[in-house]
């Protein structure tokens, strides 16, 4: 009955436990909480800035909020999801290190996807002078929304850097996961992650 | 006249008499009244596909549809309501209700008072928006619809909607609120005022009870309606539509009317004091400025709504200045805080207010798809 779901929509719902609380950054048509819903009876919000993606949202039943995640999360009480994603919107976005803040104070839980720009394809290709084109960044250099790519080291330090531990951590590509070498190997990065202020103290799960 | 399938065609409305007293949240009672009202499609055999539509300051019940063959207007919201339009009247029983109060047939200010067999005039009490609700919900008895699949309004009518799953949780399964607020601003009260002190100064109005006078105070009415409707559309409608065009060629150094803009709003306000009553809007205006369900819950609005049932689509557009997005998304957030299922839309429009009755695609495709699924989920 279900579609099969993107295989990196797939491994994030992987991480959510049934039952919980998500809120989906940059959501686009609603597809990873639709499924939550049907197979997880995950309740929750979408928040997508695209008039597409909203109709997309409403039309599958999804609870959506249009707004930019440029102006942050203002109004999402503190704490109030179990899991904040924000799939493969990181890297456009301009105010990077506000989201992460945020992702930390209205959820228990961070789930941020991106395209790796460690990535051997990508390295090549800027050996050989040219600005990476690959299968997670399919742009070129002047039409790219993409403002803040990072390699999976990068993020791994910003997280740090921002009071949070990671603790979960795969990497992609084509669709499959890739467990060797993966800064080099894997084209989408998908980290989970959670503020070490909070995990300190819970330890009932 | 060709038949236009997406029409629900040639519709006549009905009027449901109550002989049992309604009590009015001013303390008030109304011993017996009046509702005119519109159906359109079918009430299904669970009676779960009817719909509400709520109207806002100047509606009326003729939501769709037209009276006659030759009837210039159809109905208010017609462009949203018909057959595969986005409220689907081939699977959407569609319900409009004039208002107590207002001047389309409903007990009103118009209406004898059956105490003097004179018309109320002044004497007609004020009622509220949670007055309406009430009076809706005593149709939806006789109509036998215990609840609604949703209740939707623009504007007054989405407060109206947003009461409903106040003061009834149990009988709206959706709420959708388009270009509304959870309460005025003082800018918006102000704005009401300056309509109603032009009734209240013009001459013929005899202190409300001008029927007996032979005259109606249609100076003040159109000044109301003419600064009500530059409220309702935006600078930037207003500017593509008529920007500074002359009616004649040059200056005429006079106080006439001389750019076409003037002309517009001299004969809408015109038009309307000759179909509207100035009590009615008296009224109508004065129940915007008093809407303010979290008035009761220590002025918490999620308090409010806490036990509210209904799933909410609010809808806003972005050169709406009278009902900004902003107050939308004060609806919004309560319902957030209160944590409900609730979407939003910010709908790109130049139409201003006045965009919640204009076809602009997204908001169309939004409704279709938002009411597309409620017909699923209530079988219809």
């Amino acid at each position: 009955m279900t579609a099969p779901l993107r295989p990196d929509l797939a491994r994030i719902a992987g991480w959510i436990a049934a039952g919980s609380r998500v809120l989906d950054l940059g959501c686009a048509d609603g597809e990873l909480l639709a499924h939550l819903r049907e197979t997880k009876q995950v309740s929750g919000y979408g928040v997508e800035i695209d008039m597409a993606g909203v109709i997309g949202c409403v039309s599958r039943g999804v609870n959506v909020i249009q707004r930019d995640l440029e102006s942050g999360l203002a109004g999402f009480e503190a704490g109030s999801f179990d899991y904040v994603v924000l799939s493969l919107t990181i890297q456009s976005m301009k105010n990077v290190e506000a989201i992460i803040d945020e992702m930390l104070r209205v959820g228990r839980t961070g789930i941020v996807t991106f395209p790796n720009f460690g990535y051997w394809e990508n390295r090549w290709q800027l050996l050989k002078g040219g600005m990476p084109v690959s299968e997670t960044i399919p742009y070129q250099w002047y039409n790219t929304p993409n403002i803040h790519l990072c390699t999976l080291n990068d993020f791994d330090e910003l997280l740090t850097r921002h009071g949070a531990r990671i603790n979960s951590q795969i990497v992609m590509h084509k669709g499959r996961r890739i467990t060797f070498l993966p800064n080099l190997l894997g084209s989408l990065a998908l980290v989970r992650f959670e503020s070490l202020a909070k995990t300190a103290p819970t330890a009932a799960e | 006249m060709n038949h236009d399938p997406h029409s629900v065609g040639i519709v006549s409305p009905q009027c449901a008499e109550f002989d049992e007293p309604l009590p009015l949240q001013s303390g008030a009672s109304l011993p017996s009244y009046r509702l005119m009202y519109e159906t359109y499609g079918t009430l299904n055999a669970d009676r779960s596909n009817a719909v509400l539509i709520c109207h806002a300051l100047s509606g009326n019940h003729h939501v769709a549809g037209r009276h006659h063959a030759d009837d210039k207007y159809p109905g208010w919201w017609d462009t949203m309501i018909g057959p595969g339009k986005p409220i689907d009247t081939s699977r959407f029983f569609v319900v409009g209700i004039n208002n107590l109060g207002g001047c389309h047939g409903s007990t009103g200010p118009m209406s004898l008072n059956p105490a003097t067999g004179k018309p109320w005039g002044a004497a007609f009490p004020v009622v509220v928006v949670n007055d309406w609700v009430h009076a809706q919900a005593c149709l939806a008895d006789r109509l036998g619809i215990e609840k609604w699949a949703a209740v939707i309004g623009g504007s007054l009518g989405g407060m109206q909607a947003l009461r409903w799953t106040v003061t009834f949780p149990q009988r709206v399964r959706h709420c959708l609120t388009i270009a509304s607020a959870p309460k005025l601003t003082a800018q918006n009260i102000a704005f009401n005022d300056v309509a109603r002190t032009a009734i209240l100064a013009d001459p013929d109005f005899h202190g409300g009870d001008y029927y007996q006078h032979g005259v109606a105070p249609k100076r003040g009415l159109k000044l109301a309606r003419m600064l009500g409707h530059i409220t309702y559309l935006s600078d930037e409608g207003l500017g593509g539509k008529f920007g500074r065009q002359l009616k004649s060629d040059g200056y005429q150094f006079g106080y006439g009317s001389e750019f076409e803009i003037e002309s517009y709003l001299r004969y809408q306000g015109d038009r309307f004091a000759d179909v509207f009553d100035a009590n009615t809007y008296l009224l109508m205006t004065k129940a915007l400025d008093y809407f303010d369900p979290a008035r009761h819950f220590g002025g918490s609005l999620p308090a409010a709504l806490a036990a509210t049932a209904a799933k909410f689509l609010v809808v806003a557009f972005t050169t709406d200045w009278r009902f900004s997005p902003e107050r939308s998304k004060e609806t919004v957030q309560a319902l957030l805080d209160a944590k409900k299922s609730v979407s939003y839309a910010e709908i790109e429009s130049v139409h201003g207010h006045d965009a919640f009755l204009m076809t602009d695609p997204s908001y169309m495709q939004l409704m279709d798809a938002y009411l597309r699924r409620v017909a699923d989920e209530v079988g219809a």
